[in-house]
């Protein structure tokens, strides 16, 4: 199995290859757009120029605000360890499994929400956040909270944070300006094309051109988003057992988020993939699909009972539980 | 000319001395660090245990004999620590330990002490501790494998023992972690 060296070494190297995409995209995009618009490749130049500024604004708001941004956006406090049992319970879970993870302990915050779930972002482990819902510390025991709090460290640990926060910028912004760009031709774009004289042929294939990369360009980024998430919550299962070494205590937890009906309000489609369970579904549209951010959570509970030996749950046990 | 054969060699072998040196240097820091982790965490188990042995005395009149061997292994560990030997340290920390598992299993007995929160917050923060202490004892036997490894393999070999790279002692796990240990509550 890949070390966590291996895993931080690719995401640090994913992570600017997105950048980089991301950014080409933006670019190409804009030249296409500006070609459509004005008529020509001199015109665009300016189109060009704002979609890499516009890039590089918005990778180093990610890289140094990103975390703030998520946090705040769901609301999560800074997690008081003297206020109460199950607080100070929390803080030396997360101390103990830094230790263990050998990262330095990252901020912990609380959200106010009886839905269980749990989330890790930042941009790397010096500067890395874990927050969890209230309802979350209520209803997991140690064991469960050790298992749930090693698998957010693990994506610490693994800088898929840093990936993670990236996507959530780069891949949202971009749906963002397509969409913007598919408004413009649509109604500004088709008016102005009319009025040109000459070169009609070209332009009308940059224009739909335009199009096409419009609509395609967030799907695209969506179908990687998708992809690397899935994978990315296995591993941070298995390696998240190698640092408290009982797959019981996050099999357990799994089960009951997988009973936890409820929606939690403060997530959004942009900040579905930070989280351990989708927490946007219904557990029952939750549980499968081809294009859910999260893999099935009996097929993870199960891959974690192989783990230590035991038999999978029964297909039937799985909608018996669902 | 004939001259460059030869400093070229030196040059390699001061080069293969020098970083093997260094390696050798990074390797007991690290084991330097990861036992001052170690360190600090017994030093919050000291502190904590006192609390903990006086906030359930007045109810555990019967188990006097637990928290005298608490207390007692508190010390032991205590004067093992000052002599330096990781060694026996690590006995003395391990009998610590398992005096402190009683102690917990005895508390389960009375419900007036497991719904105290003065005693469920000291249970946590030993409980945390303990866990702390076990996941840094990785740590620092990982590292003292990694630094006894480069003393006793060439090239260190040659020239760690000369320059007072000693072999270090492991911080053992205790035999008996497992064992759950028996309390009787009748």
């Amino acid at each position: 199995m890949a070390t966590f060296y291996d895993l931080a070494a690719a995401n640090r190297r994913k992570s600017a290859l997105l950048v980089l995409l991301v950014i080409g995209i933006f670019a190409a995009l804009a030249t296409a757009a500006g070609v459509a618009f004005t008529g020509g490749i001199e015109g665009a130049l300016p189109y060009s120029l704002f979609a890499f500024g516009l890039g590089f604004v918005l990778t180093l708001g990610a890289w140094f605000g990103g975390d703030r941004a998520v946090l705040a956006a769901s609301g999560a406090k800074p997690l008081d360890p003297a206020a109460g049992p199950e607080e100070l319970q929390l803080d030396n879970i997360t101390a103990e499994l830094s230790i263990a993870a050998n990262i330095p302990k990252p901020k912990i915050y609380v959200i106010d929400d009886t839905a269980l779930n749990a989330f890790a972002t930042g941009r790397d482990p010096q500067h890395a956040s874990i927050a969890v819902t209230r309802g979350l510390m209520a209803k997991l025991d140690r064991e469960e909270m050790s298992g749930v709090i090693a698998h957010e460290l693990s994506h610490v640990r693994n800088f898929d944070i840093r990936y993670s926060l990236l996507v959530a910028a780069l891949v949202g912004s971009l749906a963002l300006l397509s969409d913007m760009l598919l408004r413009f031709a649509m109604f500004g774009g088709g008016g102005r094309r009319d009025n040109e004289k000459g070169g009609g042929g070209l332009q009308i294939i940059v224009f739909f051109l335009t199009i096409i990369l419009a609509v395609l360009a967030p799907i695209a980024a969506r179908m990687v988003q998708l992809a690397v998430s899935r994978q990315r919550e296995y591993l941070a299962d298995a390696s998240g057992v190698e640092l408290t070494r009982n797959p019981q205590g996050l099999e357990r937890a799994l089960a009951k988020l997988a009973g936890d009906k409820e929606v939690l309000e403060v997530a959004t489609k942009a900040t579905a993939h930070f989280y351990i369970v989708n927490p946007v579904k219904h557990f029952e549209t939750r549980a499968a699909g081809f294009m859910a951010t999260h893999p099935p959570l009996t097929d993870r509970i199960n891959r974690l009972r192989t783990l230590r030996g035991a038999q999978p749950l029964l297909a039937s046990e799985d909608r018996a539980r669902e | 000319m004939e001259l460059i054969l030869p400093i070229a060699i030196i040059g390699a072998v001061l080069l293969l001395v020098v970083s093997s040196y260094n390696g050798l240097v990074n390797a007991r820091n690290r084991v330097d660090e990861a036992l001052g982790q170690i360190q600090v965490q017994l030093k919050r188990r000291y502190d904590l245990i006192p609390n903990l042995v006086e906030a359930v005395k007045g109810q555990m009149g019967f188990e006097k004999g637990v928290l005298e061997s608490v207390t007692a292994a508190r010390a032991a560990a205590v004067n093992a620590g000052a002599t330096g030997n990781t060694a026996e340290q690590a006995k003395a920390e391990n009998m610590l330990s398992s005096s402190l598992r009683t102690l917990f299993a005895n508390v389960e007995a009375y419900p007036t002490l497991k719904s105290n929160e003065n005693v469920i917050q000291l249970q946590e923060q030993l409980t945390s501790t303990e866990n702390q202490i076990g996941f840094s004892r990785q740590h620092y036997n990982a590292s003292v494998l990694s630094y006894n490894n480069s003393v006793q393999t060439f090239p260190g070999l040659l020239f760690a023992g000369a320059l007072g790279f000693a072999k270090r002692d492991f911080f053992d796990a205790p035999d008996s972690e497992e064992a759950v240990p028996k309390v009787s509550l009748s």
